[in-house]
C-alpha cells in the first residue's frame, strides 16, 4: 500500500506544484466561455422550461474542465516522464500494474474535480443555479473524470512524442466534448446528428451530470450511469491489460 | 557461493537486431562483475531484462533467487540500478526525490538512511535544491542515491562513469568498493577498461547479443595477453627483426608480443647475435584493453 500512496502523492504534488497552469488556467478559461456564449446565445437559446441558457451552461463548462483535465493529468505526466526518461522511477520498483492504474487514474479524478469544484465556485457569482441531486452530480462527475484519466494513461502510453499526444487531444478528446452537448441540447440538432451524438459516451456524461442540477436530461439519469459505468469498466480493463503486458513500457 | 543474478538462455528480439541471442550467466553474490562489450553489443538490453525495464522473449532471470516476472515484486526489492541516462524529475528537490522513491519500495520513514546516503555521497548542501538546478556530476550522484534507497543487495550500474569528471569518478568508484565490502553484489558496465580492470573480480564480454568471454580478472589478463615489449636500437632495425616474424618495425624502433617474462632472455640473445645495441626498452605489462580487442577480434 505505501507503493501505491506514494506514487499517488507524487501525481497530485506534481500538478498542485504547477498549479496556475493545471488548477487556475483551466478555471480562466472555463469562465471566458460562460461570458462569451451567454453573451452571444443567452437571448436566443432556451433548453429547459424556466432554466435560462447561463445556468444550463455551466453544468456543461464545469463537466468539461472536469474531463479535459482529468484526461491532461494523466497523459502529459506520463508523457513527460516518458520523454524525459524518468518513468523508470515507477517502472523499477515493486509497484503492481493495478496501483499503477488506480494511482494515477485517482490523482486524474482529483484534478478532475478540483477543477470543476473551481469553476462552480467562480460561476457561482454570475448564475444562479439550483443543485437537486448532489449524488447524481458528484457519481457523473467521479465517472467520468475516471473514464478520462484512464483514457489519459492509455493515451500517455501509447504516445511516443508530444506531437502525437497533442493529436490524441485534439482529434479525439476535444471533439467528442465538444460535440457532446456542452454547450447545447442535443435535441436541437436535426435527426442524423442527435442519432450521432448518442454514440459518443462523453454526452451521456455531461447529460447525466446536468440531471444531478435540474432535474431534467436528453436521455434518463440511470440510463446514462449504466453506460457511463459500462464505459469505465471495459477501458479500464483495456488500460490494465496494456500495462500488465507492459505495452510500450516494458518492451 | 550462491548467486545474486542467474540468468539463463536468455534471448530477445527488436525487430531485425537480435539485441541477445542465448545469453546465460551467473552473477555470484558479494563480487564486483564487469559486463563489457562495444556499442550495441546487448548490454543495456541485458540490464534492462534484469531490472523489468525489459521482457525476454524466451530464457529466464532471478535476482536472489526470485524471477524478475513471476516473482517481480521481490526481484526488484533485491535490486538498485543506476541507469545510464541521465534522468531526473523536474518537479521535485533531491530529499523528496529521495523519498519518493523510498515509498515506492514501500519504505515509509526511510529519513535516516537518506541522510546517510546524501552524506556518503557529498549531496547533503544540495537535498532542499530542485533536481533542476542540479550540474550534470550532482544529477549523477542522485541517480545513485536513488539506487540506494531500498539497500538493495543488488546494484547494477550502467555506464555511471560516462561522461563524468576524474573527481566524481573516483569518488564513485571508492563508494562502490565500499558499498561491495558491506557486502553489496555490484555489476557495472564501462567502456573505461582500466576501471573495470581496477574494480572487477570477474568480467564477462558480450558481443553481438552473446557472451564472448566470461572469467575472472586475473584469468583473462594471463590467458588473452602478453607482454608487449618495445625497443629502440642503434640502427635501422628491419634486419634485426628478421628473425621475429612477428615483429612491428618503424625505423630503430621495433615492439613485439611476448607470451610471458621467460621469452625476454632468447629475444635478447638473439638481438645481440645480430650485432644490435639497444638504446630504449620498455616493458608493458598486459591490460584489459589488449584483452577486449583481441576478444572482440577473434568472434
Amino acid at each position: 500500500m505505501t507503493s501505491f500512496r506514494t506514487l499517488l502523492y507524487k501525481e497530485l504534488l506534481r500538478f498542485w506544484k504547477v498549479g496556475f497552469q493545471t488548477v487556475a488556467a483551466p478555471i480562466m478559461t472555463a469562465l471566458l466561455y460562460l461570458l462569451i456564449f451567454s453573451h452571444a446565445l443567452g437571448d436566443h437559446v432556451q433548453v429547459y422550461e424556466g432554466v435560462p441558457y447561463e445556468a444550463f451552461l455551466v453544468p456543461g463548462l464545469v463537466m468539461m474542465s472536469v474531463l479535459q483535465n482529468a484526461f491532461a493529468n494523466s497523459s502529459s505526466s506520463l508523457i513527460q516522464s516518458k520523454v524525459t526518461g524518468n518513468i523508470i522511477f515507477v517502472l523499477l520498483p515493486p509497484i503492481s500494474y493495478i496501483e499503477f492504474f488506480v494511482a494515477y487514474v485517482l490523482a486524474s479524478v482529483c484534478r478532475g474535480l478540483i477543477v470543476g469544484c473551481g469553476v462552480l465556485a467562480v460561476t457561482w457569482w454570475f448564475v444562479d443555479l439550483p443543485i437537486r441531486y448532489p449524488l447524481w452530480v458528484l457519481a457523473f462527475a467521479v465517472m467520468g473524470a475516471a473514464i478520462l484519466g484512464a483514457l489519459g494513461v492509455v493515451a500517455g502510453i501509447w504516445a511516443d512524442k508530444f506531437d502525437q499526444l497533442a493529436a490524441f487531444q485534439n482529434f479525439v478528446i476535444l471533439p467528442l466534448t465538444f460535440l457532446s452537448g456542452v454547450f447545447y441540447s442535443i435535441h436541437t440538432l436535426p435527426q442524423f446528428w442527435q442519432a450521432l451524438s448518442r454514440l459518443n459516451p462523453f454526452f451521456y456524461m455531461i447529460d447525466g451530470f446536468r440531471y444531478g442540477y435540474f432535474g431534467a436530461s436528453d436521455v434518463a439519469p440511470a440510463a446514462s450511469l449504466a453506460v457511463v459505468a459500462g464505459t469505465l469498466i471495459s477501458l479500464s480493463a483495456f488500460t490494465l491489460w496494456l500495462l500488465k503486458a507492459g505495452y510500450k513500457l516494458r518492451h | 557461493m550462491s548467486n545474486a543474478i542467474c540468468i539463463r538462455e536468455v534471448r530477445k528480439r527488436y525487430a531485425t537486431l537480435q539485441a541477445l541471442d542465448g545469453v546465460s550467466l551467473d552473477i555470484e553474490a558479494g563480487e564486483i562483475f564487469g559486463l563489457l562489450g562495444p556499442n550495441g553489443a546487448g548490454k543495456t538490453t541485458l540490464i534492462s531484462i534484469i531490472a523489468g525495464l525489459a521482457r525476454a522473449d524466451s530464457g529466464s532471470v532471478q535476482v536472489m533467487g526470485a524471477d524478475v516476472v513471476s516473482d517481480y515484486r521481490n526481484a526488484r526489492r533485491m535490486l538498485g540500478v543506476v541507469p545510464q541516462e541521465l534522468v531526473f524529475d523536474p518537479f521535485f528537490t533531491v530529499r523528496e526525490a529521495l523519498e519518493i522513491q523510498s515509498g515506492y519500495f514501500g519504505m515509509r520513514d526511510n529519513r535516516a538512511w537518506i541522510e546517510e546516503i546524501l552524506h556518503h555521497l557529498d549531496l547533503s548542501a544540495k537535498a532542499d535544491v530542485n533536481m533542476r538546478a542540479l550540474s550534470g556530476g550532482m544529477k549523477r550522484r542522485v541517480l545513485v542515491a536513488q539506487a540506494l534507497v531500498h539497500k538493495p543487495p543488488v546494484i547494477v550500474l550502467d555506464e555511471p562513469t560516462a561522461g563524468v569528471d576524474v573527481e566524481l569518478r573516483q569518488g564513485l568508484w571508492a563508494f562502490v568498493q565500499r558499498l561491495n565490502r558491506d557486502g553489496h553484489t555490484i555489476v557495472l558496465t564501462t567502456h573505461y577498461l582500466e576501471e573495470a580492470e581496477m574494480l572487477c573480480n570477474r568480467i564477462g564480454m558480450l558481443k553481438a547479443g552473446r557472451i564472448v568471454a566470461l572469467d575472472s580478472t586475473r584469468n583473462l589478463l594471463e590467458n588473452f595477453s602478453g607482454l608487449t615489449l618495445r625497443l629502440r636500437l642503434d640502427r635501422d632495425a628491419t634486419g634485426p627483426a628478421a628473425g621475429f616474424p612477428k615483429a612491428e618495425v618503424d625505423g630503430e624502433r621495433m615492439v613485439l608480443n611476448l607470451s610471458g617474462f621467460a621469452e625476454i632472455e632468447s629475444v635478447l640473445t638473439r638481438l645481440r647475435e645480430t650485432g644490435a645495441v639497444i638504446r630504449e626498452f620498455d616493458l608493458q605489462p598486459p591490460d584489459l584493453e589488449d584483452v577486449f580487442v583481441r576478444v572482440m577480434a577473434g568472434h
